[in-house]
């Protein structure tokens, strides 16, 4: 019974969408109020109902209702609770599910906060918001339905894929669809204004805190994702360049490119036709990654299952609404007004920069991720585009873009002074001088580039704090002024400011573990000890160990620094009778930032054990630098400019009588 | 400045900036991508010492030898052709004879492949797909014998 009112909740919602494709764009054109007041609560009644039919297959999977095709597919009644929450979007039909729940959610924040939106602009964007909602729906519907039911329901399930059971499985697709979804609004407001034909400073305010909440998701979604993979794939690797991974990088680049756009259309009403255009192709790209990830075009651990089907329907889609929104926009962008006028060197031509490099670092990974697709399409042959291709293309560009970021912020508007700038970032080039200096001196780096991306690295963060420095006064004026400018300053200022030190932490990390990192791989018996970087461990012997649904073989090791013991690492490996695999879990120390990895190999006969360890220094910088970016995020977000216009709780609730 | 020159900066700009990126991917294009041969084609092809390639098939049926720290030597064969590969290091959990696998690495003199990069399935359902169109082509896939489903590993 559960699966068939999830099924239905959805068919409704995909009713309750198409009318709210409609009804709101007419009542806009037409002036009629009430049919733009529609969208608010069908829009909410969407979320409302997909958030039922999702709660169903939570329900079914919860309770094991191997009745239901994809819960016998993808789970099992020995998994513990979480995995059995998780291992609904851990597979192609119930992933789409959340995508749309998220989608939904969305729509519905919009309806239920957007009250200060002007009335055609909120129907507007409703509306848009349920085109997408729609096709997804039917997407869903049409191609892959979760609440299938099987004419027998089998004793047990085939268990979830055991390299996703893990807490990652519950975290990383969320965060990553409240990116690549969130996105979808950025692109309803700008489907929306071109469908009015107008556009202010006011759109951009609107704009942003939803950009930079997708962004914020998104940026912790990546870095979540990394982070799984690094210790769940047993090599130590934390970025692959893998399509799949592209995929959800290159939405984040051009968003990061709207994020800061969005602040020059705001701050100075200009750049508009290109705010809006890249507002479309922001979530044009989080299309494409779907369509990467879920049609199948491309193996790996994301595409769950290959049904031609879908891959056409999801084409479908992505046609639709990247070819249906860039000729509107090509159609009406002229309609748009322009604005301000700025000088090269100010604070929005640095803004132009930071926009033209990174799209153009986007375009290099697409060409990257689909030149391997469309050459084999062509001619046949296969190619792989890995590390090396990204390093010589998207690396250059990106440094390009590293090394002119701390000169943004501290540009005047209008029109700057590049000269003056530069002598205030006197700083900020000595620590990066002297941080090459100490990088050079310390043995052991690989590579000789290393030291330039240290001092890269410090640079940046030296001139995120001279940002601040600047604007509070700090070493100029006295303690109290200093106090009463920093607390004055624009939480968007500290954000900034933290989001650029982010980055640089991120480099930093991806230097120090890829340049200083050490690895051996050994076949080791019981008792020996094996070194690395000042670490010995000690091989104690293998223990059995039984998990709920698998076995494992543990490794136990003693870890010692200098005689002194640290500890143990348990690298481990599990055997699922269900699906009869194995997954290989990674062992891991954590040394003040950087980290000793274990991974275990094959067991030969002699009782030997092949192990790979590796030494990691400042390797945790890279996802802390991702946690500081969405920091950064997140007090821009809570800034009191983002808020202008909103109703003033207070005097409203004057006026409601008391309960 | 005018409108018009300022236009011009902007779009003189992002002219350079796009060649700048253009000429990078022509460059790496040409220097840095790996090309895909199955057995048969390294057979037909003369593929010239020195170049990084990608190898894929199954792992022929008794032809694992291991040697002392982790060496691994093995035959990659598509049916029709066999390759033999080198590899020192850790080989994937699900490295099996008779498994697809596939290899990326340099070709040494007597067409042997020291590979630095050893891919295997690493569930019940997967093939890597370049080992299934190997096989395709040499005609020994079967339809029935599996769904490709997917993995990104080592």
């Amino acid at each position: 019974m559960i699966p068939e009112l999830g099924h239905y909740a959805l068919v409704l919602a995909l009713a309750l969408g198409l009318i709210q494709s409609v009804a709101p764009i007419v009542g806009a054109k037409t002036g009629d109020g009430a049919l733009m007041r529609l969208a608010t609560s069908t829009a909410i009644a969407q979320f409302l109902l997909v958030g039922f039919s999702f709660l169903a297959l939570v329900i079914c999977y919860v309770t094991s209702d191997f009745s239901v095709a994809t819960v016998f597919e993808n789970s099992n009644s020995q998994m513990p609770f979480i995995y059995k929450v998780s291992s609904v979007w851990g597979n192609h039909e119930g992933s789409m599910l959340l995508w749309v729940l998220i989608l939904s959610l969305f729509g519905g924040l919009v309806a239920l906060f957007g009250n200060n939106l002007p009335a055609t602009l909120k129907a507007n964007v409703l509306a848009v918001q349920s085109w997408i909602a729609a096709t997804f729906y039917l997407f869903i519907l049409l191609t892959s339905n979760p609440f299938l039911r099987l004419p027998q329901a089998p004793m047990e399930g085939r268990d979830l894929n055991p390299i996703l059971q893990d807490p990652g499985l519950a975290v990383h697709p969320p965060l990553l669809y409240l990116g690549y979804v969130g996105f979808s609004i950025a692109f309803s407001f700008a489907i929306a204004a071109l469908i009015e034909g107008r556009i202010d400073a006011a759109w951009a305010r609107w704009v942003r805190p939803w950009t930079l909440m997708a962004w914020m998701c998104l940026t912790l979604g990546i870095a979540g994702g990394s982070y799984w993979a690094y210790y769940t794939l047993g090599w130590g690797g934390f970025w692959f360049w893998d399509p799949v991974e592209n995929a959800s990088l290159m939405p984040w680049l051009a968003g990061t490119a709207l994020l800061h756009s969005a602040v020059v259309m705001e701050k100075r009403n200009a750049l508009k036709i290109w705010t809006v255009l890249l507002a479309i192709l922001t979530f044009s790209l989080s299309l494409i990654g779907t369509f990467l990830v879920r049609s199948g075009v491309l193996t790996s651990v994301h595409s769950f299952a290959n049904d031609p089907r879908r891959g056409i329907f999801i084409l479908g889609i992505l046609m639709l609404f990247i070819g249906g929104g860039l000729s509107l926009f090509a159609w009406r962008a002229s309609t748009l007004k322009q604005g301000g006028l700025f000088a090269p060197i100010s604070r929005e031509g640095s803004l132009v920069f930071n926009n033209l490099f990174l799209t153009t670092a986007c375009l290099t990974v697409l060409v990257g991720t689909l030149y391997p697709l469309a050459l084999e399409a062509v001619t046949g042959e296969k190619i792989s585009v890995g590390g090396p291709f990204f390093n010589l293309t998207f690396g250059p560009l990106f440094i390009a873009l590293m090394f002119a970021m701390p000169f943004g912020p501290l540009l005047a508007w209008k029109r700057g002074d590049l000269l003056g700038v530069a002598q205030r970032l006197m700083a900020a080039f000595a620590v990066g001088l002297v941080a090459i200096a100490a990088a050079f001196a310390i043995k052991g780096g690989a590579s000789v580039l290393a030291p330039f991306g240290v001092g890269l690295a410090f640079y940046v963060m030296m001139g995120a704090i001279i940002d601040l420095v600047e604007r509070t006064g700090l070493m100029r004026l006295p303690m109290a002024t200093v106090w009463t400018r920093a607390s004055g300053l624009p939480r968007s200022a500290w954000g900034t400011a933290i989001a650029h030190f982010g980055i640089a932490v991120t480099l930093l990390g991806i230097i120090g573990a890829a340049a200083w990192g050490t690895e051996r791989i050994v076949s080791i018996r019981p008792s020996d000890t094996v070194s690395l970087s000042g670490y010995d461990l000690t091989f104690d012997g293998i223990f059995e160990q039984s998990g709920p649904n698998y076995n494992a073989q543990v490794a136990k090791f003693t870890v010692r620094e200098g005689g002194v013991a640290l500890g143990q690492m348990e690298p481990q490996k599990r055997n699922f009778s269900a699906r009869e695999t194995s997954t290989n879990e990674a062992a891991l120390m954590t040394r003040g930032v950087g980290q000793l990895y274990l991974s275990l190999g094959d067991a030969n006969k002699d009782g030997s054990i092949a192990i790979r360890l590796y030494y990691k220094p400042l390797v945790m910088l890279i996802w802390l630098g991702g946690v500081i970016m969405m920091l950064g995020g997140a007090l821009s977000l809570s800034d009191r400019r983002l808020r202008v216009g909103a109703p003033k709780p207070a005097a409203k609730a004057a006026l409601q009588p008391a309960e | 400045m005018t409108r018009k020159q300022r236009r011009l900066v902007l779009i003189g700009g992002s002219i350079g900036v796009l060649g700048l990126a253009i000429g990078l991917v022509l460059n790496a294009l040409s220097g840095s991508i790996v090309f895909f041969n199955s057995p048969s084609d390294i057979k037909e092809k003369h593929i010239a010492v020195g170049t990084r390639i990608r190898v894929g098939g199954l792992v022929k049926d008794g032809s694992v030898q291991r040697g002392d720290n982790l060496r691994i030597r093995f035959d990659v064969t598509d049916g029709k052709n066999d390759v033999a590969v080198r590899f020192q290091g850790i080989v994937p959990d699900l490295f099996r004879e008779g498994q697809g696998v596939v290899a990326e690495g340099k070709m040494e003199p007597g067409g042997i492949l020291d590979a630095d990069t050893v891919l295997a399935k690493h569930d019940e359902r997967y093939m890597p797909k370049e080992v299934v169109d190997a096989l395709k082509k040499s005609g020994r896939w079967e339809e029935s014998e599996g769904k490709v489903a997917g993995g990104k590993t080592q």
